[in-house]
């Protein structure tokens, strides 16, 4: 399990599913296909059964104690904390702060970093394939700040249009905002590029990578990213912790974004100082259990490799493409070329709505996303209100592939009836 | 095939010939009440014109994007309200409501939704039901409005 041992472990994909107790559920009397992983994924016994020990066994609160279990406690959670950490190949474990999501980092970051630095005149530029959690913040402090925000616009072959990003990131660009794979077109951003671009001009990038963390190898010193956004639940993980990772100076220098306990140094009846990093993000007991288990998930993506993961979703992802854009009544919106996207696939029936296409596909047991996917924006500029989403993960197959085509065809068959 | 019988009373005949083929699409001149009702979770959307006299709807147009099941029951809803009076509508969407969350809806009742009973199926997936409802909701509260103005 060691990290030194990271992609050694063949890619099995039958080991893998078995390691999830959920997969063997049956859903209206078929087999579960699961294809809504860009919404959250599965849990193996691994994650699950770390959550189980951590209370069995445990169960303290942290950084309080100087009991057994209280110190135990607080080696688990910072050990989850460093096993991040190698993750995302960040520099120092300080940098990475527990949130519940991934909202709540990219709100952290609003509410503090960009509440101080960004003032009237500025501009914020993010791009038209944001999720709503990546573009409302940012609309909310420009309002605030008299600030502008601008786009980055999506190209109709679903790729970022950067012909003008010269002339969008100017000498009044504070901060760029990018999700580093699109959550509805599967598109890979060009993180590097537009990071060089905005501290050309003295200014700082986030990325959204709740889609790619998961899904491939990130390392933010090589994205030369200042901030880094993700949720565990896509990654194996449990709902309700996250991730902000940010650089030590940008951090240190950025004032705190709620108060309570563990986030304070001193306190007097008069004032308090701060913590140091990252308790100074983490006010009050901290989701201990989750970020345990977020540690868990880390060991099990690390094991298999994520240059591993990302080559079986691309195997995968090639497969779909290949088979749905085959089929003449569905238009896929994305990037056509699997190289330049990642497993989410998006698509519109020419006559059957998302919604009933949904539930006709439960009913043969496969769970596709339908609706605006968050990014009503993007997916209204597509000229549709809705679109059905496929999505991959590690456990998935060829023939859960062939599931959801088939299950296309047949309720093509049912409504023609 | 198996699983997708198990559809067929949500995708009634009756539903699908109204998904098809809607009524009353048409757009109303000068309406009286012109309102464009959403669902933000799914993404659908209805164009809703009325011509009220007194308080009776005599005409209306209904147009919008959505699943089979919002579509069918906008057209459904466009067939029953014409030459309705407000109390009629109300009664209707009332009827509906409970029609869709299993509750008791009398005989007479369903002699009055006639087609629309069709929709009945939808309370076997409860995640629909909003989709049944969007077009009604939106047309009864418009309506309340417009009398009570």
């Amino acid at each position: 399990m060691s990290m030194t041992q990271a992609g050694i472990r063949a890619f099995d994909v039958d080991a893998i599913r078995a390691d999830f107790p959920i997969l063997s559920r049956k859903i209206n009397g078929q087999e579960l296909v699961y294809l809504d992983n860009a919404a959250t994924s599965q849990k193996p016994k691994q994650v699950i059964q770390s959550l189980v020990d951590y209370y069995e066994q445990t169960n303290a609160n942290v950084h309080r104690g100087v009991h057994t279990l209280s110190i135990e406690a607080t080696d688990g959670y910072e050990l989850a904390r460093t096993k991040v950490t190698k993750f995302i190949n960040a520099p120092r474990p300080e940098e990475v702060i527990w949130t519940r999501n991934t909202s709540e980092s990219l709100n952290l970051v609003a509410a503090t970093w960009a509440d101080a630095n960004i003032n009237e005149g500025d501009n914020i530029v993010i791009s038209a394939m944001e999720h709503h959690s990546n573009i409302v913040p940012w609309q909310q402090l420009a309002a605030k700040k008299n600030a502008e925000l601008r786009y980055l616009a999506a190209g109709e072959d679903g790729l970022l249009d950067v012909s003008n990003v010269d002339s969008i990131i100017d000498s009044r660009t504070k901060l760029v905002a990018i999700t580093h794979m699109s959550n509805v077109l599967g598109t890979i951003n060009p993180v590097a590029m537009l990071a060089d671009k905005v501290h050309a001009v003295g200014g700082v990038i986030l990325v959204d990578a709740a889609q790619s963390v998961p899904h491939m190898a990130v390392d933010v010193q090589a994205l030369d990213t200042d901030f880094l956004c993700f949720s565990a639940h896509k990654m194996l993980g449990p709902t309700g912790i996250g991730v902000l990772w940010g650089k030590y100076d940008l951090l240190e220098a950025m004032p705190p974004y709620m108060f309570g306990g563990d986030m304070i140094l001193e306190v007097t009846y008069e004032d308090a100082t701060w913590n140091d990093l990252p308790y100074k993000f983490e006010a009050g007991t901290p989701n201990i259990a989750d970020a345990i288990a977020t540690g868990a998930a880390v060991d099990y993506l690390a094991d298999l490799g994520m240059d591993n993961v990302w080559a079986h979703e691309q195997e995968l992802t090639a497969y779909a493409m290949e088979q749905i854009l085959s089929m003449n009544s569905i238009r896929v919106l994305g990037p056509q070329d699997p190289a330049l996207r990642g497993g989410v696939i998006s698509f519109i029936h020419d006559t059957i709505h998302p919604h009933d296409l949904g539930t006709a596909l439960d009913q043969q047991g496969i769970a596709i996303r339908t609706g605006h996917h968050c990014a009503m924006p993007l997916v209204r500029s597509f000229d549709v209100v809705a679109a059905a989403r496929a999505s991959f993960y590690i456990y998935n197959t060829k023939s859960e592939v062939d599931a959801l085509i088939n299950g296309i065809s047949e309720t093509e068959r049912y409504f023609s009836r | 095939m198996s699983g997708l019988n198990d559809m067929n009373e949500l995708y009634e005949a009756i539903i699908l010939d109204h998904y098809r083929s809607p009524r009353n699409t048409a757009p109303v001149d000068s309406p009286d009440i012109d309102l464009e009702v959403n669902n933000p979770f799914c993404g659908d959307e209805f164009h809703i014109q009325l011509k009220v006299d007194g308080s009776a709807v005599t005409q209306v147009g209904i147009t919008g994007r959505g699943c089979a099941i919002s579509q069918a029951s906008a057209s459904l809803l466009a067939e029953l309200v014409e030459g309705k009076s407000s109390d009629d509508v109300h009664a209707a969407v009332d009827s509906i409501r409970r029609l869709l969350k299993g509750e008791e809806v009398s005989e007479e009742e369903r002699d009055i939704l006639g087609d629309i009973e069709a929709l009945e199926g939808v309370r076997k997936f409860p995640v629909r039901i909003k989709c049944a409802l969007l077009s009604w909701v939106g047309l009864d509260d418009a309506l309340t409005e417009h009398l009570g103005a």
